[in-house]
């Protein structure tokens, strides 16, 4: 079992009468991957922020490796932050911004530059420390922000949406250099972003959060197979989620055509959410799937094609490498394995715990 | 292409600052290195180094630079609080803190007389806390209170666009980074509001160096600066364009200097380490 | 916590520090004593009846307006003008431009004052048509500097977009240009009509005789010991400025609101 360093107790944080986080209970284990996903205005940059000490909570504690930080000053947690937009000193070069915290922490002068030419050498910018902030491109500038992080040796390293500004190749070559980054370092990443596409490329762990409250916590395959409710199962990749009733142990009856699914525990005649992923419904010729439909369009997206089919009265989207002309009567096939079932939720903000 | 407006548009304006400011200032030149008969003369811009009018020049420099201080001073604190209290857009606070600029500049001086008479508000409220009174009317002391006061705003204002401008994250970067809210104020907000401060200063100090009303209102004839000599030599009795002419073409020349040096300084400064 | 305190203490300081001084000029104009006004002498508003009727102080009241608005008119216009001009010009002309404008600015108030006086004595008679143009002359560059910017700033693209249409070169400049810098215009006006209100030193050198600003006006009235009515006037001054300061604020925070609505 791996440690836990930090620990949210019961946090709750309000801006006037707007809640933002409430009673929040998170704890986050050393040397993972750790993504707080959601929305915008969800409530993920103010964790990352409670966390960071720069926004203090309602109610509620952070516990880091056994102590409460709750009231420390951010300059006094051992945890440093890569902000969203660099925020990189303007006025000063970037040997200087990188020593900056070295320098508050009076270390020698030798060991400020072996620590300032280490640190450019991980993040690929050797040979930049004269260099001006405002000389350097964006990518370049987060990088240097990450290393000016990183070279006060945190025990944790929160980023904020540090790719959010950065074009679409550049997120990508930074995701593996993050994640090459984590692994060399041996350190926790706590990240908060609301691309699910890079949560599910660089996590171990993914945290979903929406309007404040938790969703589902899980390796990203658990988030993306199985997702807990609708609100995961549609910010998650495209899905086609459709109420449902349970009939009974692996038998869901969807649109009135009962579908073999392998969930239990669901009980009887009870309403349900299902969730079919695109890619895993199969359209076969008209009288070899479980329902009939007829497409309704079709548009080529590069790996595949993306289809609506229209049937039971619900237009399925589809994603598949064969094209079915729009017109075409198809049948519909999933298999019983990709049928994901889900408790309709009480009301739209609903918790769900699952513990990692 | 067709292109945006014309070179006619910028006429009338060239046309303008031709005749009321370039010549006039040729005027000033003219008539500083010329004697009433007209014939060619230093002795107008060379009398700065006399007694009489090198001594109120020291002393409005003098006291210029005191007064550029006291707001200095009072304000880099002020804009910075300002600052955070207007991230929540609380720009009423803002608002309050310059509104005094748009009272006249002769009403809020001629308050000050009000409050620094040998019977005025200040000895009132020191007798009924029953402290002994100050004689600051007409003194050195009054002049500068006064101007600190009137020159206030155009200090503050610019500091605190300056500091407002800088980034929260850039902030809480170097909080992060383990920096106390002293060395954020010197390592990273005093540097990077460093453009403000500079025309601050500047607005502060050239108007401060050419006064001569406050001197007049709160230093009652005993203060006198600069500005007081020139306006002598112009409005006076014995008036002497051309002496009045070469005062203040020194006193330009003076402030010109003051201001490259002061510019100079500034560069240096920027130049090595922070630390 | 300690922080939160001094911040809130040094607030208040300072706040105290910059309204005494109209606070003093406000009991001032209250106070019946009429031979200290530090002494309270009973309540009265005999100074603002007097105010009325004072034509000194009504006329230079009138005169400081007028001056200020005609001023602030002809300098936003010419300032305007330039600005729009110098968009196509090369850097050299702009940065000659702009450093013409500057001179007024680091040029002290009383040379620009006494250099306009040296031209007009010269030349013609002191009148309020030469305190109007030393007025322009003094307030333009606040013109220029405000409009300059909003002209860097704007996108040449919606005016070839509105000749794209098939307006004219004039209607696209009416229609397109000049609102999309209107804010710098505004300022620029309102700067430059502020610090119009507020000159002395330039008024004191070109001013006619007989003809007075405020400032010029207290200057000469002190002399002679202040009469109340100015305090009642600055009063009136006071509450004034801060309708209109309360009426800006309430619009741009209705604008800053709606902007926030929308993201």
């Amino acid at each position: 079992m791996a440690k836990k360093l930090i620990d949210l107790v019961g946090i709750t944080k309000s801006y006037g009468d707007r809640v933002i986080i409430d009673d929040m209970n998170l704890f986050m284990n050393e040397n993972r991957f750790l993504t707080l996903l959601g929305p915008s205005g969800c409530g993920k940059t103010t964790t990352l922020r409670i966390i960071g000490g720069f926004e203090s909570p309602d109610k509620g504690k952070v516990i880091f490796d056994g102590k409460d930080i709750t009231d420390t000053a951010p300059n006094e947690r051992p945890l440093n932050t890569v902000f969203q937009k660099y925020a990189l000193f303007t006025h000063m070069n970037i040997e200087e911004n990188i020593a900056f915290g070295l320098k508050i922490k009076k270390k020698s002068k030798s060991y400020i530059s072996d620590k300032v030419k280490y640190a450019l050498k991980l993040v690929n910018l050797s040979g930049y420390e004269k260099r001006m902030p405002d000389s350097l491109s964006g990518g370049q500038q987060q990088r240097i922000a990450i290393a000016r992080a990183i070279v006060n040796e945190p025990k944790v390293l929160l980023l904020d949406e540090p790719l959010g500004a950065l074009d679409l190749k550049l997120r990508q070559d930074m995701q593996y250099e993050l994640i090459r980054l984590k692994n060399e370092l041996g350190i926790t990443f706590i990240y908060v972003t609301h691309d699910q596409e890079e949560a599910l490329t660089m996590s171990d762990t993914i945290v979903v959060m929406n309007k404040g409250y938790i969703q589902q916590i899980g390796t990203p395959e658990d988030i993306y197979n199985e997702p807990q409710n609708a609100f995961v199962a549609d910010f998650i990749g495209e899905s086609n989620i459709i109420g449902a009733t349970m009939v009974e142990d692996r038998l869901v009856e969807i649109l009135g055509t009962r579908f073999k699914c392998v969930d239990e525990g669901f009980g009887n005649n009870k309403p349900v959410d299902v969730v079919v992923r695109p890619e895993d419904i199969v359209l076969t010729e008209p009288d070899y799937g479980i329902i009939k439909g007829r497409v309704m369009s079709a548009i080529f997206k590069g790996v595949h094609y993306e289809m609506e089919v229209l049937a039971n009265g619900f237009e399925w989207l589809v994603h598949s490498t064969v094209l079915k002309e729009p017109g075409t009567e198809v049948g519909i096939f999933v298999d019983p394995f990709n049928i994901q079932i889900m408790n309709k939720p009480e009301s739209e903000d609903e918790e769900v715990l699952v513990e990692e | 292409m067709k292109k945006i407006g014309s070179k006619i548009l910028t006429g009338p304006y060239i046309i303008w600052m031709i005749i009321f400011t370039v010549i006039p200032l040729g005027l000033i030149v003219y008539y500083a290195f010329t004697n009433s008969g007209g014939a060619f003369t230093l002795d107008n811009v060379v009398s700065i180094a006399d007694t009489v009018n090198a001594k109120p020049l020291w002393l409005s420099f003098k006291m210029s630079f005191e007064i550029t201080v006291i707001c200095f001073l009072l304000s880099f604190p002020l804009a910075i609080i300002l600052s955070k209290y207007s991230k929540n857009k609380n720009s009423i606070i803002v608002m309050a803190f310059i509104l005094p600029m748009w009272m006249n500049f002769m009403l809020r001086t001629l308050a000050w007389r009000l409050i620094l008479l040998n019977n005025g508000f200040l000895n009132r409220a020191f007798e009924i806390f029953g402290l002994n009174s100050v004689y600051l009317m007409n003194t050195k002391a009054a002049v500068i209170l006064g101007t600190a006061y009137d020159y206030f705003p155009f200090m503050l204002l610019p500091i605190y666009n300056a500091v407002a401008k800088i980034d929260e994250d850039v902030i809480s970067a170097a909080r992060d980074l383990g920096a106390s809210g002293v060395v954020v104020i010197r390592r990273i907000i005093f540097p990077l509001a460093m453009p403000g401060i500079i025309s601050g200063i500047t607005m502060v100090f050239v108007p401060s160096m050419s006064e001569f009303v406050i001197a007049d209102m709160l230093g009652g004839g005993k203060v006198y600066m600069i500005g007081n000599a020139i306006e002598q030599a112009f409005n006076s009795g014995y008036a002497d364009i051309h002496l009045g002419s070469g005062l203040s073409l020194s006193l330009m020349g003076l402030i010109v200097i003051s201001m490259l040096i002061y510019k100079f300084f500034d560069k240096g400064e920027e130049g090595h380490g922070i630390w | 916590m300690v922080k939160k305190f001094t911040e809130k203490f040094y607030l208040v300081f300072m706040f105290v520090l910059l309204y005494m001084p109209i606070a003093v000029l406000i009991m001032s104009s209250f106070n019946a004593s009429e031979k200290n006004k530090a002494v309270w002498g009973g309540f009265t508003l005999s100074a603002y009846k007097a105010l009325i009727k004072d034509e000194i102080i009504m006329s230079a009241l009138y005169t400081t307006f007028l001056l200020a608005g005609g001023a602030a008119l002809i300098a936003t216009v010419l300032g305007t003008l330039l600005c729009i001009g110098m968009m196509n010009m090369g850097k050299l002309f702009k940065s000659t431009m702009i450093g013409i404008a500057q001179i007024p600015l680091l040029n002290s108030d009383i040379v620009t004052g006494i250099s306009l006086m040296l031209l007009f004595t010269r030349f013609t008679d002191l009148s309020f048509g030469t305190m109007l143009v030393a007025h322009v002359t003094y307030i333009i560059p606040y013109v220029v500097l405000s409009v300059y910017p909003k002209i860097m700033q704007l996108n040449v693209s919606i005016y070839e977009a509105a000749l794209d249409l098939g307006a004219s070169p004039l209607f696209a400049m009416r229609k397109v240009i000049i609102p999309d810098i209107m804010p710098g215009i505004l300022t620029g006006f309102m700067l430059a009509f502020t610090m119009s209100l507020d000159d002395f030193s330039v008024t004191y050198f070109t001013k006619a005789p007989g003809i007075n600003t405020m400032s010029t006006m207290i200057n000469a009235e002190y002399r002679k010991g202040i009469q109340t009515e100015i305090y009642a006037l600055s009063t009136i001054i006071f509450i004034v400025v801060l309708i209109v300061l309360f009426i800006i604020n309430r619009r741009s925070e209705k604008a800053f609101r709606i902007e926030n609505e929308r993201v």
